[in-house]
């Protein structure tokens, strides 16, 4: 499974971080960035937390 | 469990949606909503979608795709009107009925109105759509209340070249909610663009030629925003036996009766972290509040969690961004504890009782933001989180929400 982090609609709320911070961080402007875009599976629940969280939808999960 | 019923396609709705599939729910489940779209992200209607820059498509919140995955029977562009919890079902606006066994309430707000010819609300992507497509250069745009979505509003058709009139009730723009300090910086990034804000104002009606106020003067414009809050969507459960007073009634667990939770901007549950109920217009708690009433329903009754979230809420204004955590009505103390309000980059915190319990930022990079998220979470004691690090004159509030 594969992160894809859309960061031009990212609103700095920093919600992915405090779900998935193995996988995310943000830049001096807040913006996420994508740490691992293949996370482990032990960090996979996080993502999805951290998807469903993400104020401004710009995190996916796709199969690749 | 073999029947849940989602009522309301929005974000905390699809967030309760997803999040039953993703616990391993696997029985039917409904949801209904009362707009004929997929459910859409509604905070850029203010923003982004205001102002020209995204189309509504970007506004999706999942691709057919992603919302086929979910096995939903999906109701759209047909309201809930009536809920029978004694015989377990709800009754659409089409003459449907829908059994359930487990019930997510998450019908949102819709927006206050005024008297009148009407004007412009905006909430949904129709609201938006419409007056994007009037707000052209030089065309006069009065806004009825400078919260922050009549805040947003205004700063998006002041950049596009309108002619714009903020009217505000409260003598300091926010100041019931952020106070009265940094309520007046919000209120100077307004008057330094010229946009035309006028507090103590009370409007009565709107016209066909402008807004009438309670002196009897009349505001001509060509446009009218009415932005003055909203009213949670709960006329439909009268007679249900929920109890409804400003949203439905939740414990802390957002359970509003057996089997029954509720989430989003219509949910008024009791938040154990700051030890009060409250009702959040979020975008963030729409779908953390969604997750937690869906594992609530799903869980056994001794292992449902408290839904004690920290709010946080973000306001693009001017190229200002405004970011706030935690619970900030009714504070009894502001002080800021980063940065200078005159500079308009600065970090405030509040007090409740002896404990941090918000802050506010414009113009601070994340990581200061989050430590004050951890202090709030934690229930961090104020003196010694606050007193040590103020570096300006502490704020005396008068203020209670």
């Amino acid at each position: 499974m594969k992160v894809e982090l859309e960061a031009d609609k990212c609103v700095a709320s920093g919600q992915c971080v405090l779900a998935a911070m193995d996988v995310f961080d943000q830049d001096d402007d807040g913006i996420a960035i994508l740490l691992d875009e293949r996370p482990a599976a032990e960090h996979l629940d996080d993502v999805k937390e951290a998807i469903a969280v993400c104020p401004a939808a710009a995190i996916r999960l796709v199969d690749q | 469990m073999r029947r849940i019923v989602v009522v309301g396609a929005s974000a905390a709705g699809l967030a309760a949606a997803e999040t039953l599939r993703r616990e391993g729910y696997d029985g039917t489940l409904t949801l209904v909503g009362d707009e004929p779209l997929a459910p859409y992200d509604r905070p850029p209607l203010s923003k982004q979608l205001l102002a020209a820059e995204w189309e509504p498509e970007r506004l999706t919140l999942r691709s057919p795709d992603d919302l086929a995955g979910l096995d939903l029977d999906l109701r759209l562009g047909v309201a809930a009107s009536g809920l029978q919890p004694a015989d377990r079902t709800v009754e659409l606006a089409d003459g449907s009925t829908v059994p359930y066994d487990g019930l997510i309430l998450a019908t949102g707000v819709r927006p206050r109105r005024l008297p009148g010819a009407g004007g412009h609300v905006l909430r949904t992507l129709d609201d938006a759509v419409r007056l994007r497509d009037r707000l052209t250069p030089g065309r006069r745009l009065v806004v009825v209340g400078a919260g922050f979505l009549g805040a947003e509003a205004a700063a998006v058709a002041w950049r596009l070249g309108c002619e714009v009139t903020l009217l505000e009730p409260a003598p300091v723009p926010l100041a019931h909610a952020v106070g009265t300090e940094v309520g007046e910086v919000l209120t100077r990034a307004h008057l330094d663009r010229g946009v035309n804000l006028r507090c103590g104002v009370t409007v009565t009606e709107v016209t066909g030629e402008g807004v009438r106020l309670a002196d009897g003067e009349l505001v001509e414009a060509d446009e009218v925003l009415v932005a003055i809050g909203s009213l949670p969507n709960t006329d439909w459960l009268d007679g249900s036996g929920l109890t409804v007073g400003d949203g439905v009634v939740c414990d802390e667990y957002s359970a509003a009766a057996p089997n029954v939770y509720a989430a989003g901007d219509v949910a008024r549950w009791h938040n154990p972290l700051f030890g009060l109920p409250m009702r959040i217009e979020h975008r963030t708690n729409a779908a953390e509040q969604g997750m937690a009433a869906a594992r609530n329903l799903l869980a056994a009754p001794q292992a449902r969690k408290p839904f004690a979230p920290v709010p946080y809420f973000w306001s693009d204004q001017y190229g200002m961004k405004i970011q706030a955590y935690g619970y900030l009505r009714g504070h009894d103390e502001v002080a800021v504890v980063e940065g200078e309000l005159t500079e308009g980059r600065f970090l405030a915190a509040y007090r409740r009782g002896e404990k941090v319990t918000g802050a506010l930022a414009v113009g601070m990079p994340p990581k200061a933001i989050r430590q004050w998220r951890q202090a709030i979470a934690t229930g961090a004691d104020w003196d010694g989180t606050v007193a040590s690090r103020s570096r300006a004159e502490v704020v005396p509030e008068g203020v209670s929400a």
